[in-house]
């Protein structure tokens, strides 16, 4: 994607200098330094004073295994990953419609889908949450209805921490799939079927695999913010359950616990680095070299 | 010369053959060895009708190009052939087995796609592979087949490669691998050699010709590239508009058109615009046989002729009407067929005008000639070593014409004739058409 | 919510079908005629919109809580008017974002410039950099920069909410641009240099009108991403300056305010309103 034009550009301008120690500069900063920093303090020990105080140790990354978080880690991720498989399932097929509609509408529908993600996401959950109070509009309908005699608890439940974050997180399932979808070549599923491939053939030997970078694209924007979005578990969730974003919110906010706060955000950063290498991976495989999304 | 925009030319088949037997142009086929028959094929989009009333007879073992401008509905009618699509009407039938409601990948038909389509998550030899795995082929006999396969388009040397990875002509050898290496029937070639470049282009018509000859299946071949067409195939089926125009071998197309759009499709054109001043059905032609009679026209363009006589004796023509004195008739002649003369050359008459542009293209003199009334005509001269005032000035006057015989009669429109101008078994016309009018009178 | 936002810049970065030379083979369009396709599109899209309409109608209910309808009613926007607290916060967040978006935009549009233009040591370190920027969790970003803040010192509050913001705003206002950049003539940026124009200058004059649009819609984009965080600002944020979302997460925590579904009203027609300039912008030429 990058054609530059860097070749008839050898004279350094003070422009460019200039403009390349700001661009340095600020990521440098806030970008690089920040994320070195957060690697540091996770190896530190925790202080009551100054937050963190040296002897360097692998303390906090022990913590996480410990019985008592260690069952909220898994719980987190069983939720985020429930709402990842939840996604990938409804926006699948989703995404695969819309790519074969007329061309004309498909903007409009892509757009359709992506305009309540431009409101807050605050008030978004909390909308969700006047759905699912007891005497919200679906116990209501269901009261109406005759389905259930007394309002049944959706509130305060790991199914409302899901239903929200699957709400919230939809679009970033389709996104990638819907470009992937739209990549693949029409007459490839054409050549599949002559050469005697039947629909399910040609799904699963040429359509699949062909997808899996969306595939994993998703699941890498759904999966990890999931785990990160405190705000629906609070509001949607209750204490009961809670997301990693919670615990490290506390840890930071709270209980002043640094080093396992930082310990946690290094794992989630960890897990998004093994899904971008799958990614890449997967890239390769069906031979699309060229993957930087930025340049 | 018996032709009409009515009759498509269509190779003469022994059954039906009064001439046949002693013309070498016409082609030899077994007549019972049809491999694919397309009868009354109709297709609908939206309520366009995108082809209509589509007649064919596809022979085994042959090298048949469907040819037509863009949107003409060559496309949509390998589609069809293919099964990606169902027909409106009409029924389409594989030795004898109707293909109706059989969708693609149930037919023993395979395709190459325009841009290939190898798929791009595999390997050129798994590509391949592809078909044979799908049908539960044995382990070893796929990699026999495939290996045997790759030696032929010879790319054995790049079987673990990715598509990706070649270039376009050996991905479309590849492409014609996969298809091939299924032993199918009849082999689809969706334009695909449009991707290519010039050079590369050539090359791979040649090779594709010698593929088929070797493996001997028959192949139906699209393209808008006349040139192509015309060297590739054993026949071609012109197309407009969802119909088909003409339907012969190149040499039919190409020097008895059966209207003006397929005159003007393939190859370059002139057209001589003549009024009919009589017609004499009994009249022997120069051999002093009887044939279809004579007509006696005068060109247009009369005005601007100079010479002995104005009037041109010519081989009356088999219109669907019947030729009459006054009728306005076509006559085209290719830039090889014309004769340029210098304008105060008394012998031959012609058609006066000057020459505006002049291209020395190697073996030929291509002109282009402005003449008097303001009509734009191309000639293309054999470039005669043994006359060094061989070369046109510009501007320089000279005088058109034509061997007698050599021209072709067109009728005034362009329209096609109600009667089907598809081939048909029963009126073959041809045998006729064929005979005659291949026979040029050298003066 | 900067994670909301990648769905409009994958959106709009990477130009998709249309520019591609299709053959007639190629696209074969289900005119979603299937009724199931239909339906299925159809629940998704109902099921996406039925929180946002209830929020919406609930704004306009005289009642206070549950769903039996009171009749229409503006109080509860009145109420907001009235709620100085809100007010403040809501005027804390346009500032911010102001200030935010213009930085970012700033120094976003000279990085896409430099990335396209530029030939440099490090360009990957650098593109690798904005896409960690972008693609980690909110989470991480958030608490990365608290890290940094407190290490050297610096008092939370509006300067922290501000860094924060233009950071995690930056990589998206640069694929915005990056991506008109790319599908630019190049002979326009040659021409000028050609006629002496210096470096400064021919961008200046000539490449910065020309990519204008694009900015606009970084900008806009900014702007959004700022006035709808909740994590970052989360974390950065300092008694001093209290911002709109925050001030709405306190409220719903405790439970059901009426007056959040009239401000969440007034930003749900805001964002539309952002929206559908971005997107007239990116459309231009």
């Amino acid at each position: 994607m990058a054609r530059t034009s860097s070749s008839h550009l050898s004279n350094k301008s003070p422009f460019r200098t200039a403009t390349l120690w700001l661009i340095w500069g600020w990521l440098l900063i806030f970008a690089l330094l920040p994320n070195l920093l957060v690697i540091a303090v996770s190896f530190l020990t925790r202080d009551n004073s100054e937050f963190i105080s040296l002897p360097v140790n692998i303390d906090s990354y022990l913590r996480i295994i410990d019985p008592l978080y260690f069952d909220v880690f898994v719980h987190s991720l069983w939720m985020a990953g429930i709402t990842t498989v939840i996604c990938l399932l409804l926006g699948y097929p989703f995404a695969w419609l819309v790519s074969k509609a007329k061309a004309r509408w498909q903007p409009l529908l892509m757009m359709m889908l992506i305009l309540p993600f431009w409101t807050n996401s605050l008030v978004r959950t909390y909308a969700l949450k006047l759905l699912f109070a007891n005497n919200g509009l679906i116990n209501k309908t269901l009261l109406a209805i005759g389905v259930i005699d007394t309002p049944i608890d959706i509130l305060y439940t790991q199914g409302a921490v899901i239903a929200g974050l699957t709400y919230l997180l939809f679009p970033f399932m389709v996104l990638p799939l819907y470009a992937v979808f739209t990549d693949l070549r029409n007459d490839m599923l054409l050549a599949s079927q002559d050469l005697g491939a039947s629909k399910t053939q040609t799904f699963w030997h040429v359509v699949l695999p062909l997808t899996t970078p969306g595939i994993i694209s998703g699941v890498l924007l759904v999966l990890l913010p999931a785990m990160g979005m405190f705000y629906v578990a609070d509001i949607l969730g209750g204490s009961r359950n809670l997301l990693v974003g919670n615990i490290i919110k506390n840890q930071f906010l709270d209980a002043r616990d640094w080093p396992f706060g930082a310990a946690a955000s290094v794992l989630l950063t960890l897990a998004m680095a093994v899904l971008l290498l799958a990614y890449r991976a997967s890239s390769r495989r069906i031979g699309k070299t060229d993957f930087s999304e930025v340049a | 010369m018996t032709d009409s925009p009515v009759n498509v030319p269509v190779t003469a088949t022994p059954s039906h053959a009064n001439s046949s037997s002693d013309n070498p142009d016409i082609i030899d086929i077994r007549a019972t060895d049809v491999l694919l028959q397309l009868t009354g094929l109709k297709k609908t989009y939206d309520e366009t009708e995108v082809l209509t009333d589509i007649n064919l007879n596809i022979k085994r073992g042959e090298f048949l190009t469907l040819l037509g401008p863009s949107g003409c509905g060559k496309t949509t009618l390998l589609r069809l052939i293919a099964g990606f699509e169902q027909p409106t009407a009409g029924a389409i039938s594989l030795e004898g087995v109707q293909m109706a409601g059989l969708p693609a990948d149930k037919r023993p038909v395979n395709t190459v796609f325009q841009q290939y389509a190898l798929f791009p998550h595999m390997t050129v030899a798994q590509n391949v592979a592809y078909g044979l795995k799908i049908k539960k082929v044995s382990k070893d006999e796929i990699q026999t087949r495939v290996r045997d396969m790759l030696a032929m388009v010879q790319l054995e040397h790049l079987a673990n490669r990715k598509p990706q990875d070649l270039s376009g002509g050996q991905q479309q050898r590849v492409a014609i691998a996969r298809a091939v290496v299924n032993r199918p029937k009849l082999l689809l070639l969706d334009e695909p050699l449009s991707a290519l470049d010039h050079k590369l282009r050539l090359q791979m018509q040649s090779e594709l010709k010698r593929l088929q000859r070797e493996l001997g299946i028959t192949f139906v071949f699209v393209t808008h590239d006349q040139e192509e067409a015309l060297s590739m195939s054993d026949r071609i089926a012109v197309m407009k508009d969802g119909k088909f125009q003409q339907i012969g071998t190149p040499i039919e197309i190409y020097e008895t058109p059966a209207n003006l759009f397929t005159a003007k499709f393939i190859g370059e054109t002139n057209l001589f615009k003549a009024e009919v001043k009589g017609v004499y059905p009994q009249q022997p032609d120069r051999d002093g046989q009887v044939t279809n009679g004579r007509i006696e026209v005068e060109v247009c363009e009369a005005q601007a002729q100079d010479g002995p006589t104005t009037l041109r004796n010519l081989r009356r023509p088999n219109f669907a009407n019947e030729v009459q004195v006054g009728d306005i008739v076509n006559l085209l002649l290719r830039p090889e067929d014309l004769r340029i003369y210098e304008a105060d050359d008394n012998t031959h008459s012609g058609l006066l005008g000057r020459v505006i542009e002049s291209n020395y293209k190697g073996s030929t003199l291509d002109s282009i000639i402005e003449l008097h009334n303001g009509h734009i005509i191309k000639a293309s001269e054999f470039f005669d070593e043994d006359d060094p005032s061989f070369d046109y000035k510009l501007n320089e006057a000279v005088k058109v014409s034509w061997v007698d015989g050599w021209e072709w009669v067109l009728p005034d429109d362009n329209s096609v004739n109600d009667k089907t101008d598809n081939e048909s078994d029963s009126d073959i016309y041809i045998g006729k058409a064929v005979s005659t009018t291949v026979q040029k009178d050298i003066s | 919510m900067s994670n909301s936002h990648k769905s409009q810049i994958i959106k709009t970065a990477t130009p998709r079908h249309s520019k591609k030379n299709r053959p007639t083979t190629d696209k074969q369009s289900i005119k979603l005629g299937s009724i199931a396709a239909k339906s299925y599109l159809g629940l998704i899209y109902a099921l996406l919109y039925l929180p946002i309409i209830v929020l919406v109608v609930m704004s306009f209910n005289k009642s206070k809580i549950g769903y039996n309808w009171g009749g229409f009613s503006l109080r509860w926007y009145e109420s907001l008017f009235n709620n100085q607290a809100m007010l403040n916060a809501f005027w804390h967040s346009i500032v911010l974002g102001l200030v935010a978006a213009t930085v970012s935009t700033l120094i976003g549009t000279l990085t896409a410039l430099a990335l396209h233009r530029y030939d440099f040591r490090g360009k990957g370190l650098l593109n690798g950099l904005l896409f960690v920027l972008m693609m980690s969790p909110e989470i991480v970003l958030a608490i990365s920069l608290l890290a940094l803040f407190l290490l050297i010192g610096l008092q939370l509050g509006f300067v922290s909410l501000l860094l924060a913001h233009i950071t995690f705003c930056l990589p998206f206002v640069v694929i915005t641009v990056f991506a008109r950049l790319s599908s630019l003539d190049e002979r326009l940026m040659e021409a000028a240099r050609d006629l002496g124009a210096s470096e400064s200058t021919m961008v200046r004059t000539v490449l910065i009108p020309v990519i204008l649009p694009a900015v606009m819609a970084g900008w806009l984009l900014a702007f959004t991403l700022s006035l709808d965080d909740v994590v970052v600002s989360t974390f950065v944020t300092g008694p001093s300056y209290e911002i709109l979302p925050l001030r709405i997460y306190s409220m719903v925590r405790v439970g059901l305010k009426p007056e959040v579904n009239a401000i969440g009203t007034i930003l749900l027609v805001a964002s539309l309103i952002l929206v559908i300039i971005s997107q007239l912008l990116l459309r231009r030429r």
